[in-house]
C-alpha cells in the first residue's frame, strides 16, 4: 500500500481549499473543506477490515538512511483507531464550525488552521519513525497555537495560546531529547525496531532518562498534573477548536504516545510509579476543580483533565487488561466529550453566556439540545447504558487488582470511587444548573434552539454514546481489539464487553459513585462555601510571572555579557579559548619530545634578548605611541632575521619588506590619531589582563615547544620531489605558491584586493581634521619634501625597480617571486611619494591602482584558465627551456604569468592603501560633500 | 634553541594579547601586529627549525619543510592587509565618532554623573 505515503498529506493539501473557496458561500466553503478529510477517512476505512484482521501497513521513502531519517508511515490497529477519531470528529467539527463561526470570523483561515492541525495529528499517529513523529508532534503544538489564538483580539486568547505553546513546546523539546537517546540506545529510529527492543531498552542505563523525558512530553501534551494548567486557559479558543483539540485529538496525543511506546517503555516499576501516581493525582484534582467552575467550558476542561488522568492511571497500572480499558476509555471520552463541548458551544451561541450562575432553566427554551446534553453528560458520569459506564466499570475492576503500592494498594480503588463521586457531581451540575434550577438571570439574549444542522454533529455523537453503550462489542469490538493488540505488541488477554457482569464490587463502586455524587451535588452550597475560604490563585498570573522573571533574568545575563564593551568580549573569548586549549594540553604527558634540539649560540641569544626587550618596551610604552611604534618595528626586524636564520629566505625577504610598508602605514595613520593614549585602565584590570596574557603566552609557548621537539611527519616530501620535474622550479616555496597550491594563492590575492578596495572606500568618506602640531604642541615642519630625500629616492628608483625585476624573475628557482618583488616595488614607489609629494607624482605617473589590482587578479585567473585550452585542470602549469644567443639557456613557465598577476595585485593593493592614506595629508584629499 | 624560540613566541603572544585588551584602537592595532608575528613564527615552527637548509633544490643537503613557509608567506601579506584595514577602520571610527576608544564611546570617569563602577555605560 504505497498510497499510504500520500494519505496523511491529503489534509495538508486540504489547507489550501478553504483559502481558495473562501469567496464562495459559507456552506460551500465548509463542504469543499470536508471533501479531502472525508476521502482520507474513506481510504482508511476501506483498509480497516484488513487491519482488524491483524495486518499492518507500512511504507517508507528513505531520505538520509545513514542517520535514520526517512519518511515512514504505518497503519496498525492503534493508528487506525486514532485516525478514525481524528478524521471522523474532524468532519463533524467542520460541519459544526460552519454554524458556530459568525460572519465576521474569517472562515477560510479557520478551516485552513484546522486542516493543518488535522494533518499534524494524523502525522503523529501514522508515523513510523521517531524523528518524524516528533516533527508532527511539534506541528500539532504550533497549529494548536494558531487555533487557540484564532480570536487574537482577545487578551485571554493570546495569553492562553502562548501558555499552551510554551508548556507543550517545552515538553516537545524534552520528548525530542528522549527520542534521540532512545534511538541511540536501540540503534535505529524506526518505530518498529524500537517497539521490538523493549528488553534492550529497559536493560540499558539510560532507560530512566528516556522514560522521564518521553513522559515529560506526554504529560505536558495531555495536561497531566502539574502541567495541567494550560488546558483551562486554552478554553479561550472558539468552541469547535475545544471540541476537536481538547476532547479527541491534541490532548490525546500524549496518551497516544504512552500507548505507542507501551511495549518499549512500560512494564517497569519506574514507569508504574510515575505514570500511575501522576494519573491518579490528575484524575482526582481535575474532578474536584471541575465541580467549582462557573464557566461551562471551564467545567468541561477540568473534567477532560480528570479523564486524561484516568486513562494515564490505567496505562500506568501495568496489566494488559488495564491497557485495554485505557484504549476503550480513549474512544468513549472522545465521543462524549466532543458532544458536550459542542453542546456547550450551542448554549453559548444561542444564549450569549457560558456562566452557570446566569444559565438556569434552559430546558424550556431548548429542550432538544438539553436532551442531547443530558445523555452525553450521563455518559460522562458513568450511568449504565452509556459508553462511559462500560469503560469506567473496567477501570474500577482494574483498580481492584492493583498491588503496585504494596500494602497501601487499597487506596487506589477508594480514591477511584472518590473521583467517580466528583465526576457524577460535576456532570449533575452541568445538567441541573444549566437546564433546570429556576430561571435564567440577565442573559444577553433569549435562548432558543440552534439551527438544524448545528445539532447534527451532536446528535451523531450522542447516538454513538448510546450505541456503544448498549452494543459495545458490535460497535467497537474489533476496533478495540486491534488497537489493544497494536498497543501491547501482542494479543491482548480475553475480556468481555458486556453491560452486565453480575453483582460485583465494581458495580458497587459505580453505585456508590452515583449516589455519592448526587448527595454531593445536593450539598454543594456547603462545598462552595468551604472552597471560598481558599485564596484564589490564577495559574495565568503565576505563569506570566514565571515568564517575566525568566525574561528579566535573560536580560540581566545579556546586559552582563553584552554590555557593549569590546574589551570584555575579547577577554571572555580569550579566556574560553585558553581554558579549552589548556585542558587538552594537560593530557600531554611530557612537554619535551624525542627530537634532538639545536644548540644555542650567542647570536641567537642576543637576538632573543633584543626581541624580548623590544616587545616588552612596546607594551610598557604603548601609551607613547610613536616610541612604541619604533620598538614594534625592531620586533618585526628580528622576526625577519629569525626567518633567515632558520632556512626561510623567502619569509625573511617578505617580512622585511612588509615591515617597511607596515611602519609607513602606521606612522601615516598615527598622524590622524591621538599621539598619546590616556591612562584609563584600573590597576585591577591591568593585573587581570596581564594574568590572562601571560597564561595564553605560556600555553602558546608550551604548544610551540612541544611541537618543535617532536619528530615531524610531513607531507612536503611530495613537493620537494616534484618541484623541479613537475613545477619546473627549484625554489620549492615559490613553486608551492604559484603551482601546487596556486588556487590558494589566487584566493589570497583576491582577499588582498578586496581588503584594499574596502580600505579605499573607508578613506574616501573620511572626515578628519588635520592636526597642525604634534603632541608637544610643536608645529609640523613647513619643509614637507626635503630636497635631499627627493634627490636620493629619485636616483634610487631605477635601481630599486631593477632589483625588484631580478627578484621577480629568479623567484621560481631562487628566493624571491611575485609577492616579494611586489612589495619591493611598492616600497620604491612609496619612497617617491615621501620624497616628492602626491602632487609631483600625480603629474608624472598615471597609475590607477584599482585597475592594477583588477588586472593582477584577472591575469592570475586567466593563466589558470589557459590550461583548460590544453585540456588540463585549472591552474596546471607548463614550462620549457629555450636558448637565445647572449643570454643563454633560460626557462619559460606559465607559472610566471600567474606570478605576474600576484605581483600586480600586491603592488596595486599596497599602493591603493598607502597612496590614498598619504593623500589625506595633502591638499589632494577627497572633498566631502555635506549632504551625502 | 627550540626552547629559546618557544619562549619568544610565548612572550610575543602575551604582549600581543595584553595590547589587544587595551581600550584604544591604536594599542589594539599594535597588539594585533605583535600577535601576527607570534602566529607566523608559531606556524613556521610547525615545520621544525633547521639551520642552513633553505628549501631550494641543489643548494643544501637537507631541506626545511617548504609547506609551512608557503603558508606563512601568504599569511604575512594577508596580515598586512588586516593590519591596514584595522588601522584605517580605527581612523574612520575616530573621524565619525570623535574618539579612538574601541567601543566608540569614552568610558565614564569617576565624578561624572553617569559614572558607575564596573565600566557600564
Amino acid at each position: 500500500m504505497n498510497s499510504l505515503i500520500w494519505l496523511p498529506f491529503l489534509p495538508l493539501l486540504g489547507t489550501l481549499i478553504p483559502l481558495i473557496s473562501n469567496r464562495l458561500s459559507r456552506t460551500e466553503c465548509a463542504f469543499l473543506t470536508a471533501v479531502l478529510p472525508a476521502l482520507t477517512l474513506v481510504l482508511i476505512l476501506i483498509n480497516a477490515g484488513n487491519i482488524v484482521q491483524g495486518e499492518r501497513f507500512q511504507a517508507a521513502i528513505p531520505w538520509i538512511p545513514s542517520i535514520g531519517l526517512e519518511l515512514a508511515f504505518r497503519l496498525d490497529g492503534l493508528a487506525l483507531l486514532f485516525s478514525i477519531l481524528i478524521l471522523g470528529i474532524g468532519l463533524l467539527v467542520i460541519l459544526y464550525a460552519r454554524y458556530y463561526l459568525s460572519d465576521k470570523d474569517p472562515m477560510g483561515k479557520f478551516y485552513a488552521y484546522l486542516m493543518l492541525f488535522m494533518f499534524a495529528m494524523l502525522g503523529v499517529v501514522l508515523s513510523d519513525n521517531l524523528i518524524q513523529l516528533w516533527f508532527f508532534w511539534e506541528l500539532t503544538s504550533i497549529s494548536s497555537f494558531l487555533l487557540i489564538s484564532f480570536w487574537g483580539h482577545k487578551t485571554e486568547a493570546r495569553k492562553g495560546a502562548r501558555m499552551a505553546l510554551t508548556v507543550t513546546g517545552a515538553g516537545g523539546l524534552a520528548l525530542l531529547a528522549g527520542l534521540l537517546i532512545l534511538g541511540d540506545t536501540v540503534g535505529s529510529f524506526s518505530l518498529q525496531t524500537v517497539l521490538d527492543s523493549g528488553d534492550l531498552i529497559k536493560a540499558s542505563t539510560s532507560y530512566p532518562v528516556i522514560v522521564v523525558l518521553v513522559l515529560l512530553g506526554a504529560f505536558t501534551k495531555s495536561a497531566q498534573f502539574p502541567f495541567h494548567f494550560w488546558l483551562p486557559n486554552a478554553m479561550a479558543a472558539p468552541t469547535p477548536v475545544s471540541a476537536y483539540l481538547h476532547s479527541a485529538t491534541m490532548v490525546k496525543a500524549g496518551i497516544f504516545l504512552m500507548a505507542r511506546f507501551y511495549p518499549a517503555l512500560a512494564d517497569t516499576d519506574l514507569w508504574f510509579l510515575i505514570v500511575s501516581l501522576t494519573g491518579l493525582a490528575t484524575f482526582l484534582m481535575g474532578a474536584y476543580i471541575a465541580l467549582f467552575q462557573h464557566d461551562l467550558k471551564g467545567l468541561l476542561a477540568n473534567s477532560t483533565i480528570s479523564h486524561l488522568g484516568l486513562i494515564t492511571l490505567l496505562l500506568g497500572m501495568g496489566t494488559d487488561l488495564a491497557a485495554v480499558a485505557a484504549i476503550f476509555h480513549i474512544i468513549n471520552h472522545a465521543i462524549f466529550k466532543a458532544s458536550l463541548f459542542m453542546a456547550a458551544g450551542i448554549i453559548d451561541h444561542e444564549s450569549g453566556s457560558r456562566d452557570m450562575r446566569q444559565l438556569n432553566g434552559l430546558w424550556k427554551y431548548m429542550p432538544y439540545t438539553a436532551t442531547l446534553a443530558m445523555v452525553a453528560s450521563a455518559s460522562m458520569a458513568g450511568v449504565p447504558l452509556m459508553n462511559g459506564f462500560l469503560s469506567k466499570e473496567m477501570f474500577f475492576t482494574e483498580t481492584l487488582h492493583q498491588a503496585s503500592l504494596g500494602s497501601l494498594s487499597w487506596l487506589i480503588p477508594v480514591l477511584a470511587t472518590l473521583g467517580g463521586v466528583f465526576a457524577v457531581a460535576y456532570s449533575m451540575r452541568f445538567i441541573h444548573d444549566v437546564f433546570f434550577n429556576g430561571e435564567p438571570i440577565n442573559l444577553p439574549k433569549t435562548p432558543h434552539e440552534p439551527p438544524r444542522y448545528m445539532r447534527v454533529p451532536v446528535e451523531i455523537l450522542v447516538a454513538l454514546c448510546l450505541l456503544v453503550g448498549i452494543f459495545p462489542s458490535y460497535m467497537v469490538g474489533d476496533l478495540l481489539f486491534s488497537a489493544a493488540s497494536a498497543t501491547l505488541n501482542s494479543t491482548p488477554p480475553s475480556y468481555s464487553l458486556a453491560i452486565w457482569h453480575g453483582f460485583n464490587l465494581p458495580l458497587l463502586m459505580s453505585i456508590i459513585a452515583l449516589i455519592g455524587g448526587l448527595i454531593m451535588y445536593q450539598n454543594r452550597p456547603h462545598l462552595f462555601k468551604f472552597q471560598a475560604q481558599f485564596p484564589k490563585s490564577d495559574p495565568k498570573l503565576v505563569f506570566e510571572g514565571v515568564v517575566q522573571s525568566l525574561a528579566s533574568a535573560a536580560n540581566r545575563f545579556i546586559s552582563f555579557t553584552e554590555n557593549g564593551s569590546l574589551q570584555r568580549y575579547t577577554f571572555f573569548t580569550l579566556l574560553l579559548a585558553v581554558i579549552m586549549t589548556a585542558a587538552s594540553l594537560m593530557k600531554l604527558n611530557a612537554t619535551a619530545g624525542q627530537r634532538p634540539e639545536i644548540p644555542v649560540d650567542a647570536v641567537s641569544i642576543t637576538a632573543a634578548v633584543l626581541l624580548s626587550i623590544s616587545a616588552l618596551a612596546t607594551v610598557l610604552w604603548h601609551r607613547r605611541r610613536v616610541v612604541a611604534l619604533i620598538t614594534l618595528s625592531v620586533v618585526g626586524l628580528i622576526v625577519s632575521l629569525a626567518f633567515a636564520q632558520f632556512s626561510a629566505p623567502d619569509l625573511a625577504l617578505t617580512q622585511l619588506s612588509v615591515e617597511v610598508v607596515t611602519v609607513i602605514l602606521l606612522i601615516l595613520a598615527l598622524f590622524f590619531l591621538p599621539q598619546k593614549t590616556p591612562k584609563e585602565s584600573s590597576p585591577r584590570r591591568v593585573v587581570r589582563d596581564l594574568s590572562l596574557a601571560s597564561l595564553i603566552g605560556g600555553v602558546v609557548g608550551t604548544i610551540c615547544y612541544a611541537l618543535m621537539t617532536r619528530p615531524l611527519d610531513t607531507i612536503s616530501t611530495f613537493f620537494t620531489e616534484n618541484s623541479k620535474t613537475g613545477g619546473g622550479g627549484t625554489n620549492v616555496v615559490n613553486v608551492i605558491l604559484v603551482d601546487f597550491r596556486g588556487f590558494d594563492t589566487l584566493g589570497e590575492i583576491t582577499v588582498l584586493g578586496i581588503a584594499a578596495l574596502g580600505i579605499y572606500k573607508l578613506i574616501a568618506r573620511m572626515r578628519l581634521f588635520m592636526p597642525s602640531s604634534n603632541d608637544r604642541g610643536l608645529a609640523w615642519s613647513e619643509d614637507k619634501n626635503p630636497i635631499l630625500l627627493a634627490v636620493i629616492s629619485q636616483s634610487l628608483l631605477p635601481l630599486a625597480l631593477l632589483v625588484s625585476a631580478y627578484i621577480f624573475l629568479r623567484g621560481h628557482n631562487m628566493p624571491g617571486g611575485g609577492f616579494i618583488a611586489g612589495l619591493i616595488t611598492s616600497v620604491a614607489i612609496i619612497q617617491q611619494y615621501v620624497g616628492h609629494g602626491v602632487e609631483w607624482i600625480k603629474t608624472r605617473v598615471k597609475l590607477d591602482y584599482q585597475i592594477m589590482i583588477g588586472s593582477g587578479i584577472g591575469i592570475a585567473t586567466l593563466s589558470g584558465l589557459g590550461s583548460w585550452t590544453f585540456g588540463h585542470t585549472f591552474l596546471s602549469s607548463w614550462f620549457d627551456y629555450f636558448y637565445l644567443p647572449v643570454i643563454g639557456k633560460f626557462e619559460l613557465a606559465s607559472a610566471m604569468i600567474f606570478d605576474l598577476g600576484v605581483f600586480l595585485t600586491v603592488v596595486g593593493a599596497t599602493m591603493l592603501i598607502l597612496a590614498n592614506l598619504g593623500q589625506l595629508t595633502t591638499s589632494e584629499r577627497p572633498i566631502q560633500k555635506e549632504n551625502d | 634553541m627550540e626552547g629559546l624560540y618557544a619562549f619568544c613566541v610565548g612572550l610575543l603572544t602575551a604582549c600581543g594579547i595584553f595590547l589587544t585588551l587595551r581600550g584604544r584602537s591604536f594599542s589594539v592595532v599594535m597588539g594585533l601586529t605583535l600577535l601576527s608575528y607570534a602566529v607566523n613564527l608559531f606556524l613556521f615552527a610547525s615545520g621544525r627549525l633547521k639551520l642552513n637548509a633553505a628549501a631550494v633544490l641543489g643548494q643544501s643537503e637537507q631541506y626545511s619543510d617548504p609547506l609551512p613557509q608557503a603558508l606563512v608567506l601568504t599569511a604575512i601579506v594577508i596580515g598586512f592587509a588586516m593590519t591596514a584595514f584595522a588601522v584605517i577602520l580605527a581612523m574612520r571610527a575616530r573621524a565619525d565618532l570623535g574618539n579612538d576608544h574601541v567601543d566608540g564611546v569614552l568610558p565614564a570617569q569617576p565624578g561624572d554623573p553617569t559614572y558607575k563602577s564596573g565600566g557600564h555605560h
